[in-house]
């Protein structure tokens, strides 16, 4: 630290810019000091997939899976695991709990516009679940499933994946009035955006008609156009299509209801 | 100089009218207070000045500026502390100030002001393990961070313990002679009177006095009270009809004698002419909480 008491309209850089770096890391620490959603978004889709994969079974192909492995199957579908946590769980809550205590509305009255925290936060989050993309992504090759074959098509499908996630999180932190009920819609929508993503009955297995349902939704969308460029295709127009039509509406009918105060 | 321009500010939230037609000027440098009941409207008045709040009508200036319009260039000279807000949980003291820091073009050094409001022992304490006191003092150096030339203080000292108030109005009257003019919201009198240059008293959502602490009591006409004993039988009559005497009071042998001007002065005479020796003197100037309560009473009954 040189300058004591600045006077001067002395700036190193332009003061938004590094408004939103300091709350992206402030955001990033409070993260971090929350174990329990740091390890289930950061270390546990990896880990089920070691779990999983130290069982002989599960590394067996079989012709009723298309020629693939259980382990195989469950890969994207722990990829989107933390996107759907993130998204649909800690951003809803998050922001109902700030808005609760009056966080956005301290941050108001500065000269930073609240919105600033969705320029620190989406990123971040988009950050975190790609980490947690990339550790599924590494161990595979221990447990025989191969990396992604289409790695561009993969990069678009997460990509859309994240916005659609995060857009409906949004929605969601829009629509709740409160902390507790922010915690209620995002447990609310959590676990059936878990049941369509099929981490409970992998969507192989799904009677056809919940498989087309599952289709329209954001984790089913978000599941097969992963597994598509995993397995070298690049990912079905109308997956991606759907993610971006979540993301789209979502974002913006959350840009229009979404209450500081 | 005027710093802070209110005219003709009208506010209601749906059928009821919190202010009406609410006018006040503050000068550059001084420390002016808005006090009033729960619910006069003063916490309304002062968010319509911070730009918080939109008003139905009437016009806001603030160094000049629109505080709705104009804010991008009006927040970061003004600093504003919140009297219902909160920060990140687990946010700890220097975090959270650092983060405020980087809000502002031109930010005072955070460790200066930690020092400066008691908070270098919390530097790493999160928001949520602090006392009610250490959460006040963090909100008013986060309405500091910013090197501000006019502060909003709602209900500062609120949380604070005896010593916590002391200590905050010293620092008050540091913030003053470094020349940043201080807008105080509050219904402690005793803060106003030792702090106020000038104070405007709201009730209702009007304002019905301005002045300094000295003229709001001059101007609700409450002077102050002379108790005795007198050794030898008095006429209340006479006493009563006394220059600038507004009531006589006998109780238990004890004579309490209210009134304004010189009135004291009166009494003693007649005491001192009739021969009268008294025992048990007491003289109290009725204090600013006299005059809130005789400005404000009205709404009371």
């Amino acid at each position: 630290m040189t300058e004591t008491r600045s006077t001067g309209p002395t700036r190193r850089t332009a003061p938004t810019v590094n408004a939103v770096r300091r709350l992206a890391v402030a955001e990033a620490r409070l993260f971090l000091r929350d174990p329990l959603t740091a390890f289930f978004s950061l270390g546990f889709p990896v880990a089920l997939l070691l779990v999983l994969g130290s069982v002989p079974s599960l590394r067996k192909t079989s012709p009723d899976m298309h020629g693939m492995s259980t382990i195989q199957l469950y890969a994207p579908i722990l990829a989107v695991f933390t996107l759907m946590l993130l998204g649909l769980n800690a951003l809803p809550s998050l922001l109902a709990a700030y808005r609760e205590r009056g966080v956005l509305r301290r941050m108001s009255a500065s000269p930073v516009r609240p919105a600033l925290l969705f320029g620190a936060l989406l990123p971040l989050y988009l950050a975190i679940a790609a980490g947690s993309v990339l550790l599924v992504v590494l161990a595979g090759p221990v447990l025989g499933v191969a990396l992604p074959k289409q790695p561009l098509g993969f990069l678009l499908a997460f990509l859309l994946a994240a916005a659609a996630m995060l857009s409906v999180g949004l929605l969601l932190a829009s629509a709740v009035p409160s902390a507790k009920a922010g915690n209620a819609v995002g447990a609310l929508a959590f676990f059936p955006m878990m049941f369509f993503s099929g981490i409970w009955l992998p969507r192989e297995f799904m009677p056809g008609f919940l498989n087309r349902i599952g289709d329209f939704t954001p984790s089913g969308a978000a599941v097969q156009t992963l597994q598509d460029s995993w397995n070298g295709h690049f990912p079905h127009i109308v997956g991606l299509l759907t993610l971006a039509a979540y993301a789209l509406l979502a974002g913006g009918a959350a840009a229009k209801l979404f209450r500081w105060e | 100089m005027a710093v802070i321009e209110v005219a003709g500010l009208r506010k209601a939230y749906g059928r009821r009218q919190v202010l009406e037609d609410v006018s006040f000027s503050v000068q550059r440098g001084e420390v002016f207070g808005l006090l009033g009941p729960n619910g006069a409207g003063k916490t309304t008045a002062v968010e319509c000045c911070e730009g918080l709040r939109r008003a139905d009508a009437g016009t806001v200036r603030v160094l000049g500026l629109d505080p709705l319009r104009d804010r991008a260039a009006l927040r970061p000279r003004v600093g504003i502390q919140l009297q219902q807000a909160q920060l990140q949980g687990a946010l700890r003291v220097g975090e959270a100030l650092e983060l405020y820091a980087a809000f502002y073009p031109n930010p005072r050094d955070w460790r200066e002001l930690l020092d400066e409001w008691g908070l270098a022992d919390q530097v790493r304490t999160p928001f949520d393990k602090l006392s009610g006191g250490q959460k006040q003092r963090l909100f008013i150096a986060l309405a500091l961070i910013g090197n501000p030339e006019v502060a909003f203080l709602d209900e500062l000292t609120t949380a604070l313990d005896p010593q916590g108030r002391r200590d905050t109005w010293e620092l008050i009257r540091r913030i003053r002679d470094e020349g940043v003019t201080v807008v105080l919201v509050s219904h402690f009198m005793d803060e106003v009177e030792a702090l106020c240059d000038r104070a405007a008293v709201l009730d209702g959502g009007r304002i019905v006095a301005t002045g300094t602490p000295a003229e709001l009591i001059a101007r609700s006409g409450t002077g102050g009270t002379l108790g005795f004993r007198p050794t030898a039988p008095l006429d209340l009559g006479r006493l009563a009809a006394l220059r600038g005497v507004t009531g006589v009071e006998e109780r238990d042998g004890r004579i309490e004698v209210t009134g304004t001007g010189d009135f004291a002065d009166e009494v003693t005479g007649l005491l001192a002419r009739e021969g009268i020796v008294v025992t048990g003197l007491r003289i109290r100037e009725h204090s600013l909480d006299d005059a809130y309560l005789a400005l404000t009473r009205h709404d009371a009954a």
